[in-house]
């Protein structure tokens, strides 16, 4: 009777509903088959969000395996709600990045709210305690008032759900390019910590066994998220916002606490999150990895609206939920921990034997289907690829030098671009120091914590520059890797593991798909050569909308350990008299850099070359002498090259400047070449730090006169540096209080 | 020295206070906003963090948990009580300290170290600190100015219970106020995080002193009666 | 059963930022003729009908829905139950 309002099996077929749902035609004959039947409305549904792209990678499985995920260092790969690697005494970092992007497209406050809840959990879930947040942001140039109106709201959104749950949101980056207009990307990531013994997983197991549904309510939020986040964005979008959940950071503290016990009990079997596709996906996948199957009655689901349908229940994606199995007998002590915090505790099903997923409700049985088929068993797709015609150009093109004389002017125009600007406005919202661990504050090429009672700590980072990979997929890919590593290294630490993040326009589009496959060929080598392994990440794709689709963005996030807190390297420089060292040469690589975007309006050609060996070798060198305690600070040269990468190593510290000689042509200072580093020593440990790192150039000297001079072989360039710290730091307040 | 830390299902600078207090030489308990006495303790500290989710004011509805009757008790007593940002506004709220707190004026949270002032060292937390005195020390609150009426703003002064104040305007607090004591100067609540700044690795100690001049007033107070 | 509207707003003379926001934001949009933006929180109630309601609703304002350091409140009763 309950079905009334619902299509029936025939018309289900018939009318082709579940290509509302998301279903092609294949798929459904393909379920058909798998059931023997005609699925109703509610099994259809089940399938219709385990076989989208964002719950069943069917798109991007295939390439996905290129990835490196072994390691000694390993201690879970994908699969799992997170990854983690070991970073000794018997513990491990437990991390994982995962996107928001279609929901902080459409509300972006609680778009990305909700996206910094769902990361936490897939972390706290593996019993693990989050110590940090980071995100990857990208908006468009901040022209237009509805890109200041995303980027304000995505930030607020990230401050007020983890300001609230007591985790430290402590870095990440944000880039700015006409290509994400109204399709802004929200990246976060999480980092836990945890004894490695006690490290949970997402299991079904044991005949008989409970299952039990904790946290908040469900209600008729985010119903189709999974499948919401697999379509391109369209103006319908706008309208679609009921399916958009709303965040309860509150709730999430007390699931938080409660979690942190119930992982101590030895009646847990196992936990997972009703992440996207919510009670379908936790359920489905916790009895699949298990080999077991799961009998739920939805009338025991806590209920936030009345009349709920069991398709409801199932696709809800109403936050702040986990789903745990214990054993049979013992659910008095789950249901009394959670009363304490004031949360659902109920009995909503058992571990059965047939490994399939039967529901109850209102005593009819509404689904019947192997989980298996849901978990593990969907489409996989190879799709076409093609190398697109802007590519073939970019490769054929006349190199792009700059136009017109090198002046101050350069460099202070290059730091109020939004992607150079200082971030300060946007990390003054988050609480980055709550926990009382963060060493390395946002704003450095890695943040740095340390580990409460031991000489140690870990340096965490998020980087990808989108327009390489645009350019060229391949090295493009390379650099995001080399250059995450290169942040943690420059911090003191060694780089251990990667998440990532995959965001990309159409995969049904064969250049796209091209952009897929390619970067992560390049990822991937980068991985393999530089010992950071894959242990987790989440895959976005159709960020697009009729205007085109989002520059191919992967975003690597790294973590890294610092073996003894002394390792510990600011980025900027430290004392007046400390010498400066370049490492590594500089060519001329313009195109693809801040300054051609900022001279052209637009970026073309080819981007920087990457040589992995030179870069891994030059990050052991670099590793060797911080560790021998030769360097005073690190800093490595990005985006805006040299000249940006001193002006950063001056700004951020009162009362320092730099006098530098450099052997080269001034327009050089803004070549984007990879693998350099800026690297101050003090005078007395120079000739050992010059032993260390041979290659190392000595540039010059940091004065005390607050005053940046270079001097080229064709220029002798100076700025005051309070002048430069000002329309650094100026920048993104402007942008964000400006009109029209 | 004994010091009692209260946990309300919302606080998340709980063990933040405990790792300073440890730090400063106290033992410490956690005591959750369940319990009804808070008895025996030195010390009791309301630590940062959303309470209860602070949706309809910060600290509106800690005020009644059943634990804040003992604490008031306790504070009757002369018990030192340390409320620092979320704890401060639950002092308010609970009416053992004047005023209120409201959203910053610029309408953002905020989270950067700060350039206190000393106003008062002549209470039993700032004895370690010299009058003037500049403490480096950071806040991280949206609802941290301060308010009062003139009335009660010139009873704070004729008091001398204004303990520290912003150097520089930050979030349209009266007064530039940071943090206060009660008339008594027992209860002290303060915007700014004293417990993140009690470790130079993590940039700043200039909140350590605020720790040992607790410490002290204890030792005095307990002094061998000989 | 009464249904309860209690509107809270910052008291006159306290300093309201996010009004003024608003206020700004509208004039930016063109809309100059507006003059001044109060915000505050509407919290509705349904409540059990008894003889001191009223006064009830009034104290709950005192003790947990207002605080009256900073903010006034206006108390509405009405007949409708929504469901």
């Amino acid at each position: 009777m309950l079905l009334q309002h619902e299509p029936a099996p025939e018309t289900i077929e018939t009318k082709e509903v579940y290509k509302e749902m998301g279903l092609t035609d294949d798929e459904f004959l393909t379920v058909k088959e798998i059931l023997g039947r005609r699925p109703n409305y509610t099994e259809t549904g089940l399938f219709s969000v385990m076989w989208s792209e964002h719950c069943s990678y069917k798109h991007s499985k295939n390439v996905l395996k290129k990835f490196p995920t072994q390691g000694e260092q390993v201690v879970q790969g994908p699969g799992e709600g997170a990854g983690a690697v070991d970073i000794g005494d018997g513990q491990a970092a437990v991390f994982k990045m995962e996107s928001h992007n279609h929901p902080s497209a459409v509300e972006p406050y609680e778009g990305a709210a909700t996206g910094v809840g769902g990361i936490l959990r897939d972390v706290f879930s593996m019993g693990a305690r989050p110590v940090a947040l980071l995100n990857s942001l990208r908006f468009g140039p901040l022209k237009t008032a509805r890109d200041r109106y995303l980027f304000e709201e995505v930030v607020a959104g990230i401050a007020g759900y983890g300001n609230c749950v007591g985790v430290p949101t402590v870095g990440g980056e944000i880039q700015f390019d006409p290509c994400y207009e109204e399709k802004p990307l929200m990246n976060a990531m999480c980092v836990g910590l945890i004894d490695t013994k006690d490290l949970q997983k997402g299991l079904a197991a044991g005949t008989g066994n409970t299952v039990m549904y904790i946290g908040a309510g469900t209600g008729r939020d985010g119903i189709h998220g999974a499948t919401f986040a697999s379509e391109e964005l369209s103006e319908e979008s706008e309208s679609k916002r009921p399916s958009v959940q709303v965040g309860d950071p509150f709730a999430e503290k007390r699931v938080l606490e409660a979690c942190m016990e119930i992982v101590q009990e030895d009646a847990l079997i196992g936990i997972q999150d009703m992440g996207a596709a919510g009670l379908t996906s936790s359920s489905a996948e916790m009895a699949s990895k298990a080999g077991y199957g799961i009998e739920m009655n939805l009338d025991h689901v806590p209920q936030r609206e009345k009349d709920m349908t069991a398709y409801e229940m199932m696709l809800s994606e109403s936050q702040e939920r986990m789903l745990i199995v214990v054993k049979q007998g013992e659910e008095k002590t789950f249901k009394d921990i959670c009363a304490y915090w004031n949360l659902h505790a109920e009995i909503i099903g058992t571990v059965i034997e047939e490994p399939r997923l039967r529901l109850t409700h209102h005593g009819d049985v509404v689904a019947d289907v192997p989980v298996d088929s849901l978990a593990e068993d969907g489409p996989v797709y190879s799709p076409e690829k093609q190398v697109p015609a802007y590519y073939e150009t970019f490769q054929s093109q006349p190199t792009w030098n700059p136009e017109g004389e090198v002046t101050e002017d350069w460099l202070t125009s290059l730091l109020q671009q939004p992607t150079l600007a200082s971030k300060e406005w946007v990390y003054d919202q988050y609480d980055y120091m709550v926990q009382t661990n963060t060493v390395v504050a946002p704003g450095a090429d890695a943040v740095v914590l340390r580990l409460k009672g031991y000489d140690k700590g870990i340096a965490l980072t998020t980087d990808g520059n989108s327009r390489y990979i645009y350019m060229d997929p391949e090295t493009g890919g390379k650099i995001a890797v080399a250059e995450a590593a290169r942040n943690i290294v420059v911090s003191g630490g060694v780089p251990l593991g990667i998440t990532d993040c995959l965001n990309y326009g159409s995969p049904e589009k064969p250049e796209i798909f091209w952009q897929l496959d390619t970067s992560i060929t390049g990822m991937s080598e980068a991985a393999a050569v530089l010992n950071t392994p894959v242990v987790g990440g989440n895959v976005s794709l159709y960020n697009e909308t009729a205007a085109g689709a989002v520059y191919p963005t992967p975003v690597i996030g790294m973590v890294g350990k610092v073996e003894k807190l002394a390792h510990i390297t600011p980025s900027a420089f430290t004392a007046a008299g400390d010498r400066i060292y370049v490492l590594g040469e500089t060519q001329a690589e313009f195109e693809g850099s801040e300054l051609q975007q900022m001279q052209m309006g637009a970026v073309s050609g080819r981007p920087p070359a990457l040589d992995l060996e030179k870069e891994a070798n030059r990050q052991h060198q670099l590793t060797a002498a911080i560790q021998a305690g030769m360097v005073a600070s690190a800093h490595d040269v990005s985006e805006g090259g040299l000249a940006a990468a001193l002006a950063e190593s001056v700004m951020t510290t009162e009362g320092l400047g730099a006098d530098v000689s450099l052997d080269m042509h001034a327009e050089l200072l803004f070549s984007e070449t990879q693998s350099r580093f800026i690297v101050s020593v003090k005078a007395e440990d120079a000739e050992t730090f010059e032993s260390i790192v041979p290659e190392a150039v000595n540039a010059g000297i940091v004065t005390a006169d607050e005053q940046l001079y270079i001097n080229t072989t064709d220029k002798a360039l100076s700025w005051r540096v309070q002048q430069l710290r000002e329309v650094w730091k100026g920048a993104i307040p402007c942008m964000v209080k400006s009109k029209g | 020295m004994k010091a009692a830390v209260i946990v309300f299902p919302g606080s998340n600078c709980d063990m933040d206070m405990q790792h300073a207090l440890q730090l400063a030489g106290m033992e410490v308990e956690f005591v959750r906003h369940t319990e009804t006495s808070v008895a025996g303790f030195d010390l009791i500290a309301l630590p940062g963090g959303f309470s209860y989710g602070d949706y309809l004011r910060s600290g509106a509805i800690a005020r009644f948990a059943p634990v804040m009757e003992s604490v008031k008790e306790q504070a009757d007593k002369g018990t030192l009580v340390l409320g620092v940002c979320n704890g401060f506004q639950v002092l308010t709220e609970a009416g053992m300290l004047p005023g209120a707190l409201k959203r910053n004026d610029g309408l953002k949270f905020i989270c950067r170290p700060v350039a206190l002032t000393v106003e008062n060292e002549q209470t039993p937390f700032t004895s370690a600190y010299e009058q003037g005195e500049t403490a480096v020390i950071p806040v991280a609150h949206g609802d941290g100015c301060y308010f009062a009426d003139d009335e009660t703003i010139a009873a704070l002064k004729a008091n001398r219970q204004i303990v520290f104040t912003y150097q520089s305007e930050l979030n349209g607090s009266k007064e530039a106020i940071a943090g206060i004591t009660n008339e008594r100067g027992n209860v002290l609540g303060m915007m700014p995080h004293p417990e993140r700044a009690v470790e130079a690795l993590l940039g700043s100690s200039d909140g350590a002193p605020l720790f040992d001049a607790m410490i002290k007033h204890w030792r005095e107070a307990h002094a061998p009666a000989t | 059963m009464k249904t309860v509207h209690v509107y809270v707003t910052l008291k006159e003379g306290v300093l309201n930022p996010e009004g003024s926001a608003i206020e700004r934001s509208l004039h930016a949009l063109g809309y100059e003729e507006v003059q001044k933006v109060q915000t505050g929180k509407w919290v509705s109630l349904q409540v059990e009908d008894g003889p001191e309601l009223a006064q009830r609703v009034e104290r709950m304002c005192e003790q947990l829905l207002a605080n009256p350091v900073i903010e006034d409140y206006e108390i509405q009763l009405s007949d409708e139950v929504t469901t």
